[in-house]
């Protein structure tokens, strides 16, 4: 008998060695090929006299990522359309249907003879659910292998058993923690959870594993078979479990604001599945499987944070015109903070950096930015100190532009002064070969108006990176009115190289991110003036599920840059551009006051020097805006409302005015750019997920309560009476192979 | 409608709910036993008169589970035909269990009945029945469950309670209730607890700490700051209300109500169930009420409940002239006087649960029994009973002196 995707040795000792291996795939994945074969080897070992017991290795560079989540989307297809003639008969198809692979590991743990996985490399999701169904682990104690349980992170959870099984190895504490965090973890620490048996060099899994097996060290029944197991942590209802639990269940809500059903179901799937036998157990996951499933934050996450994502990673957006281009060497001009930052990242990518400043010492300055980053690095065990002098080899810090005379890119990253980069731009475009692309790394200057200084705007392009670049996992790249095609595929060329997420928008004032920003930031301002709390407009924005409140987010970019903005803005675009109340408490602030925000210490929060101190609110707020009134004025589910339909609705705008073209961009770029609520799926799947109708209603009622700022525009309006979607009118055509 | 009233009632002392309290040789049966056979034997009582025996009890589980109203009956040989049973409304189940009572008679299904509870902490321990609301997701979420503790000290900080006036209202408890006692106010209710020889075991309150002052209390650690912190709870606070930037720790040992065992029982009846057992009443019914509040807050019910029965009984405040509230924690007894703007010298006037203790299922009879008292005692007419109560309830009585 033979298999697709496995292939299954029997040693003389009579030990199976199953091998994962799927031919055309650089990384095993479980699809339901993979699922019928491994149903099949498990019947194969169970059947066959001559077969002790089997070890499961993969003959790939890593184990498996897991699951082909594309596999669920069909299900949930075919779930939505039977709904409607019979609910209960589509549900209960859709729970049957996800669990069989639960039911797959569990006839494996089930079947009389003792399996042992052999881990290296990644080991995620259902392949990890799969190891943790066989009878024995032994992992790979090198670097690159970790274990994990991700599916939180895109809006489901293991399904697969993962909830009970790990539950029922390690302490509630700790399992509950990988599980809600989707913690990956390496070996040492998986070793002292419990949840591997041996650890061992990477060359020696194989073996270790089939030794265990041939000296008669693992049992053929899982411990929670066993009549004597006993809970981890105990039994819920126990004086141990009512310390436990009640702590859990606040420490998820604290952590997750309610916000995830794949994190809530988590929680249940563990308190109601370890009061039962692990039967009944994988039954109640599988049914809290079937209904994470159903919502629409599991199916806009997945869309978003899976699908899109990878599609956008693997360059979705690049025309395929251009030949692919390799990067060797680049120019970042401007040591500042995020010259430094472009400059560490493209360096720690392989590339040749030439970081330039107006003289050495300024130069020299971002050079120490990246040593002090590595220096971090080492001391929290994440680099090696070979590593960082090999990074800092590849930096070249200079005030001489001539050392620009081949390098295949220059990202500009100098002041926000048009004079400045007019010169700058000049200087590089002097010493440049003629094929090198210009990009500026700006975030207020329209890419158009600075390609205006450029003798070659066909190779002028906008890289917009976030701050701190080392972090911020999105890059908006910005096509000028003349940027050609060529440009565009070695932009993306050198965002895919550096491993950030590329978003391709066109030129427009604050091109994408910063708009839904300004806007979320505005709303915070104005709940201000409307009298409500500091502390509660910015723990209504953390409990909407945004990771910085309106307020801190305004101190970290500085009042005083805030304030200048909103001047540059009133002086373009006129008085009516800006909103008079923002304006009042941002000049009471930073002219009055002089209160700069994190920079100087004084913002709407104080920030004491004291190391370790917490930063508290200003309590002379109340001299500017007044008492607050009390909470109970208002409605916090609106308040935690409004902030996401403000930025929602600025995210429409910008695709009814062609800046954003595909949804797939406005919705990553939303959540890596500035953390837009998660659970949404990002800012266009949150409207399409309510409807467009909905949304409009929605506008529609919080105009008329707080300002024509949230009046529905054309375009929504015409979606809401054609009932259609972002995702169906803007198809994204291009999906990376 | 036929009216309920009130004929007697007992109590035990309160006696240090842990090992080393007086009571913690004494089961809850035998408790609960010392006020039946209190209100049985001073009052010449014919017990195959009585038609039920409610008791409330908020761990009802080993020696006071399997329905302790029923064994307390059995054990005090009340009479075959005299049934029982053990009601919860947590900290208000003894006062719900008076409610109940009055609620029978005055439907005129019932005649008469023994209403109380009892509750051993040294012996069955708080929280010994376990129970869904704190663990199980599916209510410990929406519930926003959290330690009481902790829900006292979020609504210290909601309302603007310091440490400090937690601490000044806790002083004042125990100097009520130590002068109560020297005055022998508790006297006619208090039964003692005796061994079978007659033994006294405990005829006093057992934990009053009448040199209590501010600088005593001032030595002692907020007791639910490690919690707050460290188990999440502080963060359910500020999700459950958003307002507040973070929670203030007021509440120690020293001005929360102490843990202790005993018991109360009151009998209530009809008129006619007074002319067959020749007994007068003592005080009468009036008007009652539970309500769900903000389970976040959990311990404002009693503003809640008394909004509604006053509401309900065609009242004001100004027609009560005596308050007991629960002192389940100083902030709960400031909230109420702050929502009421009432004055502090018609409540608890004789000290409450933070210096004599709050043996939880019993409390309410218990304070209903002190209301009582008092009104006899300076004449007053009309008292108002309240406890704030766990996952966010209130129960309110009001009773008048006949």
């Amino acid at each position: 008998m033979t298999y697709q995707n496995f292939t299954l040795d029997i040693d003389a000792d009579g030990i199976a060695l199953v091998t994962w291996d799927m031919p055309g795939k650089s990384m095993n994945v479980i699809s339901i090929e993979a699922m019928a074969e491994i149903a099949a080897i498990v019947e194969r070992v169970a059947a066959n006299p001559a077969i002790k017991g089997a070890v499961i290795a993969s003959a790939k560079d890593t184990f498996s990522g897991g699951a082909d989540l594309k596999m669920l989307e069909g299900l949930l297809r075919e779930f939505h359309v039977s709904r409607r003639a019979d609910p209960e008969a589509a549900a209960l198809r859709l729970f049957e249907e996800s669990r069989k692979l639960s039911l797959i590991y569990r006839r494996l743990e089930t079947c009389g003879k003792p399996f042992v996985a052999a881990i290296h490399g990644t080991c995620l999701g259902g392949a990890l659910e799969l190891s943790l169904a066989c009878h024995g682990r032994v992992m790979a104690d090198d670097d690159k292998t970790k274990i994990g349980l991700p599916e939180v992170k895109v809006g489901i959870f293991p399904g697969a058993g993962g909830t009970q099984r790990v539950m029922r190895l390690t302490d509630p504490q700790s399992g509950l923690m990988m599980l809600l965090q989707g913690q990956e973890l390496k070996a040492a620490k998986a070793k002292a959870m419990g949840l591997v048996h041996v650890t061992a060099p990477r060359a020696e899994i194989v073996e270790t594993a089939r030794k265990l097996l041939r000296d008669g060290q693992v049992p053929a029944k899982q411990p929670w078979d066993r009549p004597d197991f006993k809970q981890p942590g105990g039994k819920i209802y126990s004086p141990a479990g009512m310390q436990f639990w009640p702590a859990a269940n606040a420490i998820y809500r604290r952590e997750t604001a309610d916000n995830y059903p794949g994190a809530r179901a988590i929680m249940m799937a563990c308190y109601e599945g370890l009061q039962m036998p692990m039967d009944i157990a994988l039954r109640i996951e599988s049914r809290y499987f079937a209904h994470v499933m159903q919502t629409p934050e599991a199916a806009c996450m997945i869309r978003s944070l899976f699908v899109s994502m990878q599609d956008l990673n693997k360059g979705a957006r690049r025309p395929a015109g251009p030949a692919p281009s390799s990067l060797k060497r680049i120019g970042v001009i401007g040591a500042g903070f995020m010259g430094a930052g472009i400059a560490n990242v493209s360096a720690k990518a392989g590339i040749e950096v030439v970081l330039i400043d107006r003289d050495q010492e300024a130069a020299d300055k971002g050079l120490a930015h990246i040593a002090r980053q590595a220096d971090d690095a080492i001391a929290k065990g994440r680099m090696k100190p070979a590593d960082k002098d090999a990074l800092l080899a590849r930096v070249t810090a200079s005030a001489d532009y001539g050392k620009l005379a081949d390098v295949d890119l220059v990202v500009e990253a100098v002041f926000e002064d048009r004079a400045i980069k007019k010169a700058v731009t000049e200087a590089v475009e002097a010493v440049i070969p003629p094929g090198c692309i210009f990009a500026s790394n700006t975030s207020t200057l329209p890419i158009t108006s600075l390609a205006a200084n450029s003798a070659r705007p066909d190779q002028f392009i906008g890289i917009h990176f976030f701050s701190p670049v080392e972090k911020m996992m999105l890059v908006e790249i910005i096509m000028g009115e003349k940027t050609g095609e060529e440009a565009l595929a070695r932009a993306m060329d050198f965002v895919k190289l550096i491993r950030k997420t590329p978003i391709v928008v066109n030129d427009a004032r604050g091109f994408f991110a910063n708009r839904c920003v300004l806007a979320y930031v505005r709303e915070g301002f104005l709940m201000l003036d409307e009298g409500i709390s500091a502390t509660m407009v910015e723990r209504c924005a953390a409990m909407a599920g945004m990771p910085v409140g309106p307020l801190s987010l305004s101190d970290e970019v500085g009042l005083d840059l805030s304030w200048k903005i909103l001047q540059a803005t009133k002086k373009d675009l006129g008085d009516g551009a800006v909103d008079p109340a923002q304006e009042r408490i941002l000049s009471a602030l930073v002219v009055e006051r002089g209160r700069q925000g994190r920079k100087n210490a004084q913002g709407f929060y104080d920030y004491p020097a004291a190391k370790g101190a917490k930063k508290q609110l200003w309590p002379g707020l109340v001299d500017i805006l007044g008492a607050p009134r009390p909470a109970e004025a208002f409605d916090i589910g609106e308040l935690k409302q409004r902030f996401l339909v403000a930025q929602a609705l600025e995210a429409a705008r910008t695709v009814e005015e062609g800046v954003v073209t595909d949804p797939r961009e406005a919705d990553v770029g939303s959540i890596l750019g500035f953390g837009f609520a998660p659970y949404t799926g990002g800012t266009l799947s949150y409207i399409d997920a309510m409807g467009a109708r909905a949304f409009v209603a929605l506008c529609d009622k919080l105009a008329a309560k707080y300002g024509p700022r949230f009046a529905p525009t054309a375009l929504l309006k015409e979606m809401a009476d054609k009932r259609e979607t972002f995702y169906g009118r803007f198809a994204p055509t291009a999906r990376a192979a | 409608m036929t009216e309920a009233f009130i004929y007697d009632h007992v109590r035990t002392p309160r006696g240090k709910g842990k090992a080393d309290g007086a009571l913690y040789e004494v089961t809850a049966v035998k408790l609960a036993k010392t006020t039946l056979d209190a209100l049985r034997d001073r009052n010449q009582l014919d017990t195959r008169l009585v038609d039920d025996v409610i008791l409330g009890c908020v761990d009802p589980v080993g020696e006071a589970g399997a329905d302790i109203a029923r064994s307390v009956a059995l054990a005090s040989g009340y009479g075959a035909e005299v049934p029982g049973i053990q009601i919860n409304r947590f900290c208000a189940s003894g006062l719900e269990a008076v409610n109940f009572a009055a609620a029978r008679v005055m439907s005129g299904q019932t005649d008469l009945i023994v209403a109380g509870g009892v509750e051993s902490m040294s012996r069955v321990g708080m929280g010994a029945s376990g129970g869904a609301l704190p663990v199980d997701p599916m209510v410990a979420l929406p519930a926003y469950f959290m330690p009481q503790g902790v829900a006292a000290d979020l609504i210290a900080t909601k309302y603007g309670f310091s440490r400090a006036d937690c601490d000044a209202l806790a002083v004042e408890s125990q100097r009520r209730a130590a002068t109560a006692w020297a005055e022998g106010r508790f006297a006619r209710s208090v039964v003692p607890v005796r061994d079978i020889n007659g033994i006294t075991i405990l005829g006093r309150d057992e934990i009053v700490r009448p040199q209590t002052d501010m600088q005593s209390l001032a030595g002692l650690q907020p007791a639910f700051a490690m919690m707050g912190e460290m188990g999440g709870f502080d963060a359910i606070c500020t999700h459950a209300h958003p307002d507040v930037e973070s929670v203030s720790h007021v509440h120690h040992a020293g001005n929360s109500s102490g843990i202790v065992d005993g018991a109360a029982a009151v009998l209530v009846g009809s008129a006619a169930a007074g002319k067959a057992t020749g007994l007068k009443p003592r005080g009468r019914i009036r008007a009652f009420a539970s309500i769900g509040s903000d389970p976040a807050l959990m311990l404002t019910g009693p503003v809640d409940v008394t909004q509604k029965l006053l509401a309900r009984a065609g009242m004001s405040m100004g027609d009560i002239d005596l308050i007991e509230i629960n002192e389940a924690f100083s902030a709960v007894v400031l909230r109420f006087m702050q929502a009421f703007d009432v004055d502090p010298a018609i409540v608890n006037v004789n000290g409450g649960a933070i210096a004599m203790g709050h043996p939880l299922g019993a409390t309410g009879a218990m304070i209903l029994g002190t209301a009582l008292d008092e009104l006899e005692r300076t004449g007053k007419k009309t008292a108002l009973i309240t406890l704030c109560v766990a996952a966010g309830m209130g129960t309110a009585t009001i009773i008048e002196r006949v």
